[in-house]
């Protein structure tokens, strides 16, 4: 178990991490989500012990690990590059882990090749890492990760230099991996499809400072905060200012109403969000709210279309599970269910909410 | 953070070692020549205060401002010539392939012999009856005389400087030219730059951190160069090679004139330091500058 | 701008083995944007770099509007390239990046800033003009380098190598939608290479696959996604891909599971393997309908539920909408207008109807 209280890390006036805290519990997959610099690397340097926070507690097993010197922590590591020691076989790259920690000759080959079989790296172990393809040197990368059996695996964007297909390919194979395991795991990616196709737990990081932490899934259908829904949605959410005045809604912009009215709700300024794929051409239930905007641009996946509009000035775009073009500039109608919606306060917290539609 | 501090204090014990080697070397030296620069003596163990007496006496004197002014233009001639011709050098230098190594030795053999031996090399070899260069000069008609012509013992001077030091910013260059990515390259071309362009924008901003270093060292080297014109000329003809460290050695060495001498090394050491922190801030300016864009691409 | 054609294009670098372009045919129509797909080594990246003319091919010739450039070099040739990483000039300003392709091509002052203010405001980097590029974020960089792709108006085409790698999802929208929408306002030829299937299909009207230094298949994001000609573009294509489960063939039937869809002809039954192609989007799940499915495994990737099963020991994917349940018992159907069958790997019929 690994637990961050309170972790704060700053160089001069530019602030890296500001106040984590969070518990991770071994054989969970935990996934760092955030754009770039929003934190992800440095709250991994930090866990593996190659920094040092300015403040804040680091406790692994409920034991205090901030002084420990990195060679001391039983940690592994995995990168964004490729890192195989280049003179080595790919037996002896998974097998220097071992080689450190002393494991007798015969283990060695006991368990590099277990390893090397959940990896499907059997047919390669006589080669050299330049002689395979990108998605085979991180799998070996990974095998010497695996093989480590380290208490904390540390892994930050292991997939960002693959080919979109091997991508795919791994991420669906990892999760199986990472149960085997039983370590504390931490996962960094830019990605919210990686996030949800691994599962497990996800931090939502933005600008050093975790905006939300649960279950991958809940995190995604239910966000608590603007900035969370917005890291974790892709393509990106579409989001437009409205205000509340008497219980009806207006836009912020055109000051035209929106045609629903929320019970209970105070006065003021709000974001009203909704996710691309919950915006439909078709009415359905026939309490949905209708939603306009001027076609920017069209793009057809050959499945798929995702058309970009202008709401009230807003970028937004509509993801519609056939094809359909549209013409620029065209004005264009969507609707959606008010189950969909997300109303965030003009402190981008998550609004609970009923919801009746005046037609 | 208590953890922290009790580091911090190991870590000044470490290096303990390395402050009490520091100072049996250098600063202890040094606190000897500060000593005699303030006293004076007539030979035995006797010495009196003088104060400030002969710094005022070596900043007053022609001697010094003359030998101060020919270390200059040493200096600055040494730099116009070997930094230019390095970078070309570098630029004309093969990126791969079978030459790349031939040329590397090539331009490393200079910088394996020793000073004195090149001095020695170019005493003979500008000998206008034995040397190669002298007879070869004279034969042609030319009338060259490193021994008693003034502008003759500054060309080959210059000239040997040139041939030993300027391989070093050849290769400093040229490993801060080989580590610029094709792909830069390639963008030039499709973004239409000419050869003076590419250079000016590309090549140059990505070498400038070694050439800087390049400068400092040669600056340094030439401007306490010693060895190889004490070899070559003496000093001479006259005292028109006369750099600063040769006049020390004389004053000091020569005529013994101990007070003087520790003041004009005190002064000499001094100009060094003072042209060391210009080079130290312009650097570190730079890289202060590189240092905020690094954090942001974190 | 011009068409470009590749007339017995081929291209083996010095002292390699194999080829790592095959030769091909090729005619790009002006004003097309077309993109590149493949794995990494497939060769798309040596076949933009023969086409801006940063290498030389071993084997044919590259035309622009029918005139032969195969010798020109890339300043001759007038194009634009965009690298995968970003490439700036460290010393100079933003504006002064921007700048500099036209600067170097003698174009008028005043032109110049005019087309530097249009391109800074396309890419958003209007507040940043003034400041040294090497102090901009690496996302700032690509915008740059893109910049200066999209300054000149006068270039035959502009060639993009996989220029969104090191860009963050959301920009990634952005800046993708930015460019599909210069392409309609400019009517640049533009050529895209990527590995990325959803950057390929949204951003070309054509899109070229490659596998292994060949072409396999030419054709519009719908006709890979319906008509895939190789089961490798069948696999390639789509997340997850189209399923390939191996079947039978009896005359102008596929039989699949003890099940028979009729196809569109005949197929001549010499070949060695026979397979059936049907895409997840065309499978449908119910309660009770159809042939029955053991599900081994779920991913919510949020706008909808792969759902991975088997069907007498053949693996199969398949989805379901976001907010659609699984049946208990699920049985699939496959929508028989949108199978294909392939024949050693190359496709030879389609579902009747399709």
């Amino acid at each position: 178990m690994l637990e961050l209280r309170n972790i704060s890390f700053h160089q001069g006036d530019e602030i890296f991490l500001d106040d984590v805290s969070l518990l991770m519990e071994r054989g969970e997959l935990n996934i760092l989500l955030g754009p770039t610099l929003s934190g992800k690397t440095t709250l991994m340097r930090i866990m593996a012990g190659l920094d040092k926070p300015n403040s804040g507690e680091l406790l692994f097993d409920g034991v205090s690990v901030l002084g420990m010197p990195v060679q001391k922590r039983n940690v592994a590591m995995v990168y964004q590059q490729f890192i195989n020691y280049p003179s080595l076989t790919v037996f002896e790259n998974i097998a220097s882990p071992l080689r450190v920690a002393r494991v007798e000759q015969n283990q060695i080959g006991i368990q590099v090749a277990e390893v090397a079989e959940l990896l499907q790296l059997t047919q390669m172990l006589d080669r050299m890492p330049d002689t395979l393809s990108g998605g085979q040197q991180q799998r070996v990368a990974l095998a010497r990760a695996l093989v480590k059996k380290a208490d904390l695996v540390l892994l930050d964007e292991p997939l960002a230099n693959l080919d979109y297909k091997l991508r795919e390919e791994l991420r669906a194979e990892l999760p199986a991996l990472f149960a085997a395991m039983g370590a504390v795991l931490v996962y960094a990616t830019t990605e919210p499809t990686e996030a949800l196709v691994l599962g497990g737990n996800t931090v939502c990081l933005h600008e050093g400072r975790v905006e939300q932490f649960g279950p991958t899934l809940d995190l995604y259908r239910t966000p608590t905060g603007l900035r969370s829904a917005k890291i974790f949605s892709d393509p990106p959410l579409n989001s437009v200012e409205v205000e509340c005045v008497a219980g009806q809604f207006i836009y912020a912009k055109s000051r035209q109403p929106l045609g629903i009215k929320i019970e209970q709700i105070p006065d003021g300024s709000y974001t009203l969000a909704v996710r691309p794929h919950h915006l439909s051409r078709k009415k359905e239930a026939g309490n949905e709210i209708e939603v306009e905007g001027n076609v920017s641009v069209t793009e057809l996946t050959g499945s798929e279309t995702f058309v970009h509009f202008s709401m009230e000035d807003s970028p937004w775009v509509a993801l519609l599970h056939d094809v359909q073009d549209f013409a620029v500039a065209s004005t264009i109608k969507f609707y959606l269910k008010p189950q969909h919606l997300f109303l965030f306060d003009s402190h981008g917290v998550l609004v609970e909410w009923q919801s009746e539609i005046n037609n | 953070m208590s953890i922290q501090k009790v580091q911090n204090n190991k870590a000044w014990f470490m290096v303990l070692p390395v402050l009490i080697l520091v100072a049996i070397s250098a600063i202890i030296p040094l606190m000897t020549v500060v000593n005699y620069s303030v006293q004076d003596t007539f030979g035995g163990n006797e010495f009196f205060w003088v104060g400030t007496e002969w710094f005022q006496e070596v900043l007053a004197s022609e001697r010094f401002h003359n030998a101060l002014l020919r270390t200059l233009v040493f200096s600055g001639l040494i730099l116009a010539i070997e930094i230019p011709l390095g970078i070309l050098i570098a630029l004309a230098m093969p990126k791969r392939g079978w030459g790349v190594s031939v040329c590397l030795v090539l331009m490393a053999l200079p910088l394996l012999i020793p000073w004195n031996v090149v001095g020695t090399i170019w005493q003979v070899f500008g000998r206008v009856d034995i040397g190669l260069l002298g007879h070869g000069l004279a034969s042609l008609g030319i009338d060259y005389n490193y021994t008693q012509n003034n502008l003759d013992a500054w060309l080959t001077l210059i000239l040997m400087d040139v041939w030993h030091w300027t391989s070093l910013v050849v290769l400093l260059c040229y490993s801060g030219l080989v580590s610029i990515p094709e792909v830069y390259y390639q963008a030039a071309r499709i973004d239409g730059a000419s050869r003076w362009a590419v250079f000016r924008f590309i090549q140059l901003p990505k070498i400038k951190r070694v050439l800087l270093i390049a400068v400092l060292l040669r600056f340094m080297d030439s401007f306490m160069i010693y060895t190889e014109p004490f070899v070559v000329t003496g000093g001479g003809p006259g005292n028109i090679t006369s750099f600063l460290s040769i006049d020390l050695v004389q004053m000091a060495v020569g005529q013994f004139d101990l007070g003087p001498a520790a003041a004009m090394s005190l002064i000499y050491f001094l100009i060094i330091l003072l042209i060391c922190w210009v080079f130290y801030t312009v650097m570190t300016s730079y890289d202060n500058d590189e240092q905020s864009s690094g954090g942001g691409a974190q | 701008m011009a068409s470009i054609q590749l007339q017995s294009l081929a291209h083996r670098y010095p002292s390699a083995p194999d080829y790592a372009l095959r030769s091909m045919q090729q005619t790009w129509s002006d004003g097309g944007a077309y993109a590149l797909l493949g794995p990494s080594g497939c060769g798309k990246t040596t076949l933009l770099n023969i086409i801006s003319g940063l290498l030389k091919p071993s084997e044919g010739r590259v035309l622009f509007d029918d005139i032969d450039v195969t010798d020109l070099t890339t300043e001759q040739r007038n194009i634009a390239q965009v690298f995968q990483f970003p490439v700036v000039y460290d010393t100079m300003t933003v504006a002064e990046n921007l700048a500099f392709p036209l600067h170097n091509r003698g174009i008028a002052k005043n032109e110049i800033e005019k087309r530097v203010a249009d391109v800074l405001q396309m890419l958003d980097l209007q507040d940043r003009a003034n400041d040294r590029a090497r102090s901009l974020t690496a996302d700032d960089k690509q915008k740059i380098s893109l910049g200066r792709g999209l300054v000149r108006t006068d270039v035959q085409a502009i060639l993009f190598d996989e220029p969104l790698t090191v860009i963050d999802p959301h920009l990634k929208w952005q800046l993708r939608t930015e460019l599909k929408k210069i392409h309609q306002r400019f009517q640049h030829t533009m050529i895209y290479v990527t590995h990325d299937q959803t950057e390929a299909l949204t951003f070309a009207d054509q899109v070229i696959v490659m596998y292994e230094g060949a072409v396999v298949q030419i054709g519009t994001p719908q006709q890979l996604f319906e008509t895939p000609e190789h089961t490798f573009v069948g696999r390639f294509i789509g997340s997850p891909g189209m399923n390939v489960l191996s079947c039978e063939v009896d005359a102008s039937d596929a039989i699949f599971a003890g099940k028979r869809f009729p196809l569109s002809k005949t197929v001549d039954a010499s070949a060695s393997r026979f397979e059936l192609g049907i895409r997840p989007e065309h499978i449908k799940l119910s309660a009770g309908d159809g042939m029955p499915l053991t599900v081994t495994a779920l991913e919510d990737v949020g706008r909808h539920v792969i759902v991975r099963g088997e069907i007498e020991g053949t693996e199969l994917s398949t989805l379901v909408k976001d907010g659609d349940t699984i049946p208990q018992n699920p049985h699939v159907s496959f929508d028989s207008a949108h199978v294909n069958l392939y024949a050693d790997d190359y496709r030879v019929a389609s579902g009747k109807g399709g």
